[in-house]
């Protein structure tokens, strides 16, 4: 029976046209976000905005905390996420069949080409805002406790998203492609270079396990291009998801974005445009938060100079995302993706280039496949990881190179980081190495003593200096960073820009001449 | 398990466990189990008992005209094969650094990726390449490449 005297056809009818009211009130149930009230409660009912916190402290939001690096990194993770599952459609992860898959892509599916170039660029955009993104976390230390675990899982995501880079790379079947997986494959193979020179890789072959996991086979073939794709489009993105979760929740849970001591006062200026907070008596109260231990973002410390996530950050989110989609498809309209004659295992391209972010190594594995290949990149990312346990100071959290001093510290490093590096380059490309001198030499000199070594040691040697010259391992841990980045960038350059066939320096390409 | 009351437990008697202990443990005992098995059987997917490779072997077609010392490339093959006073002996011409091709030139060997040099033998002339490219003597050794012209395995 229908109440108030309508017949239950008539309400029907009513409920019928009710409908999309009804529905917007479903799913926007606290109506729309116009008191900072209701604005907290957006953000707390929802499922993907709740790992942001309901308020931001003034000083996170200072374009010069972050330079907007952490969320350029996820929104090309976004459009490199939402172009690969349209590629998906008519990638065809088998030899032969995936180039002429790209070559679809490109000549014949509509906006096919478009898309291939977008994922490409984001990709790229999502490598260097990784790196930029870093050694921001870097030079404002905010890797100090309680941060340490993030940044380690921030070293977890660098990681993955390198791999990601790589595995993609792999999969056109081009001739880049190919030679980037068998060389990348015999990187995984060269303790071999050990293993052989001390005559044990009948007992403990780890590279040739290494590289047979990798391949599936031991030629590079279907097993490969197949293994490459899954990690491509399944294992690595998952796990880069759940890195990128606790990430996010992390920033929350530590308190918000580190921030210098005197945060406060500094943002006090500015705090005064905005009205007090919490006009409303809070519905809910925070029961849990009585069992838990530990600082949180509110504990201890009032609203005074937070504001609300909505929409003071979402907007500034939202701008990071449009510039990055920006820059993404404006690369994408001028540069296409390149892709090269199909695979062919008889003649490798020459020179035969690793991806930009690569040549760097490709420029030190060209000393020794293993020390370069695995061993300096091994030493880089455990002591990238380790950095929180080596360097625990506590002053100059959350300001730029530790506070006053360090920029000049830090000036100086760019300096040696440089000079050393070419230096050591120069030396070798002009005067050649051990083998060149002494033909008859063991491969284990070779191994250990080759300019890659010589530049690690160098750097480790100047950054020891800096933490006895500054009495602080804040110090040399500014140091070291600054050389190993200037020495990625001097090797990437080298790399991209003087190598030619053979491996051969050359001042520009225009040298290389036929070959 | 009731005991009679007459029964004297000795010092040495253990107590006995709790049935809900017992239970317990057998229950995280046999997860544990099934875990480390199960683990043990995921890290053997990765590695086929067979691997999915093409033959290694292949019959080449020696040129008549061959000359003695030098490099024969035979189409398709990543080998170059040789004809001296001894018989026929073979090169792999992948690049013991990383894999890539090497190419003959007058000095022997040379690689196009980071500029590795071998001899004409395969020793190491220059460059980042940790060994000598193997030299397949078994060619020699199972006089199955002797001069049977045009046939040579
Ligand atoms: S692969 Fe031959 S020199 Fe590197």
């Amino acid at each position: 029976m229908a109440a108030d005297g309508y017949s239950a056809l008539h309400e029907f009818w009513l409920n019928l046209r009710a409908i999309p009211n009804h529905v917007y009130r479903a799913m926007f149930r606290g109506g729309p976000p116009k008191t900072d009230r209701t604005r907290s409660s957006f953000i707390f009912g929802n499922v993907f905005l709740h790992l942001h916190s309901v308020r931001t402290h003034l000083w996170s939001l200072r374009w010069s905390t972050t330079m907007g690096l952490g969320i350029m990194t996820t929104a090309a993770f976004l459009i490199t996420l939402v172009t690969g599952i349209l590629l998906m459609f008519y990638y065809k992860p088998y030899p032969d069949v995936a180039y002429q898959s790209i070559k679809d892509i490109h000549f014949i599916v509509p906006t096919g080409r478009f898309m291939r170039n977008i994922h490409r660029w984001a990709a790229n955009v999502m490598v260097v805002a990784v790196i930029l993104h870093m050694a921001r976390a870097f030079y404002t230390a905010s890797y100090r406790k309680p941060e340490e675990f993030n940044w380690f899982i921030g070293w977890g995501l660098l990681v993955t998203t390198l791999g990601l880079s790589f595995t993609g790379y792999l999969l056109p079947w081009d001739q880049l492609a190919y030679w980037a997986i068998t060389i990348g494959a015999n990187i995984a193979q060269s303790p071999r270079e050990i293993t052989d020179a001390l005559g044990i890789t009948a007992w403990a072959d780890i590279g040739g396990f290494q590289r047979e996991i990798l391949l599936g086979s031991d030629k590079v073939g279907e097993e490969a291009l197949i293994r490459f794709y899954l990690l491509h489009v399944m294992i690595l993105p998952l796990a880069l998801v759940m890195l990128m979760a606790v990430h996010f929740w992390r920033i929350r849970k530590d308190g918000g974005l580190a921030k210098p001591a005197n945060a406060d006062e500094l943002v006090a200026e500015e705090a005064k445009e905005f009205y007090p907070v919490f006009t409303d008596v809070p519905t809910k109260t925070y029961h849990l938060a009585a069992i838990v231990k530990g600082k949180t973002a509110a504990v201890g410390s009032g609203p005074e100079h937070t504001v609300p996530s909505m929409p003071h950050l979402f907007y500034a989110e939202l701008g990071v995302l449009m510039l990055t989609t920006l820059i993404c498809v404006g690369l994408a309209f001028v540069s296409d993706a390149p892709l090269k004659e199909l695979a062919n295992p008889l003649v490798p391209e020459n020179p035969a280039k690793a991806p930009w972010y690569f040549l760097g190594l490709q420029e030190i594995v060209s000393f020794s496949a293993f020390m370069g290949g695995i061993g300096i990149p091994m030493l880089c990312v455990i002591g990238l990881g380790l950095i929180p346990f080596l360097d625990r100071e506590k002053e100059g959290t959350g300001s730029w190179f530790g506070g006053p001093g360090g920029w000049k510290l830090v000036k100086w490093s760019i300096v040696v980081g440089f000079a050393a590096s070419i230096g050591v380059e120069a030396f070798a490309i002009h005067f050649g190495w051990l083998r060149e001198w002494f033909p008859e030499i063991p491969q284990l000199f070779i191994t250990f003593i080759n300019p890659g070594t010589v530049l690690t040691a160098i750097y480790a040697a100047y950054s020891i200096w800096a933490v006895r010259r500054y009495n602080s391992t804040r110090a040399g841990a500014l140091a070291l960073f600054t050389c190993f980045l200037c020495g990625f960038i001097v090797l990437t350059v080298i790399g991209t820009y003087f190598r030619g066939p053979n491996w051969d320096f050359f001042w520009s390409p225009s040298d290389w001449g036929g070959h | 398990m009731t005991t009679h009351p007459s029964e004297k437990k000795s010092r040495f008697d253990p107590e006995p466990m709790p049935r809900r202990d017992f239970l317990g443990l057998a229950a995280l005992g046999s997860m544990a189990a099934a875990f480390a098995l199960s683990i043990f059987g995921m890290l053997k997917l990765p590695k086929a008992a067979v691997s999915a490779s093409p033959a290694k072997k292949f019959n080449v077609a020696l040129p008549d005209t061959l000359p003695e010392g030098e490099a024969f490339v035979p189409p398709g093959r990543n080998v170059a094969v040789f004809r001296d006073a001894e018989g026929v002996f073979a090169i792999s011409t992948v690049c013991t650094h990383l894999g890539c091709i090497v190419k003959t030139s007058s000095a022997g060997f040379d690689c196009p990726c980071h500029g590795s040099g071998f001899q004409k033998d395969g020793t190491v002339r220059k460059g980042p390449a940790p060994k000598a490219a193997t030299l397949a003597e078994s060619l020699k050794k199972r006089g199955v490449a002797h001069d049977r012209r045009g046939s040579e395995r």
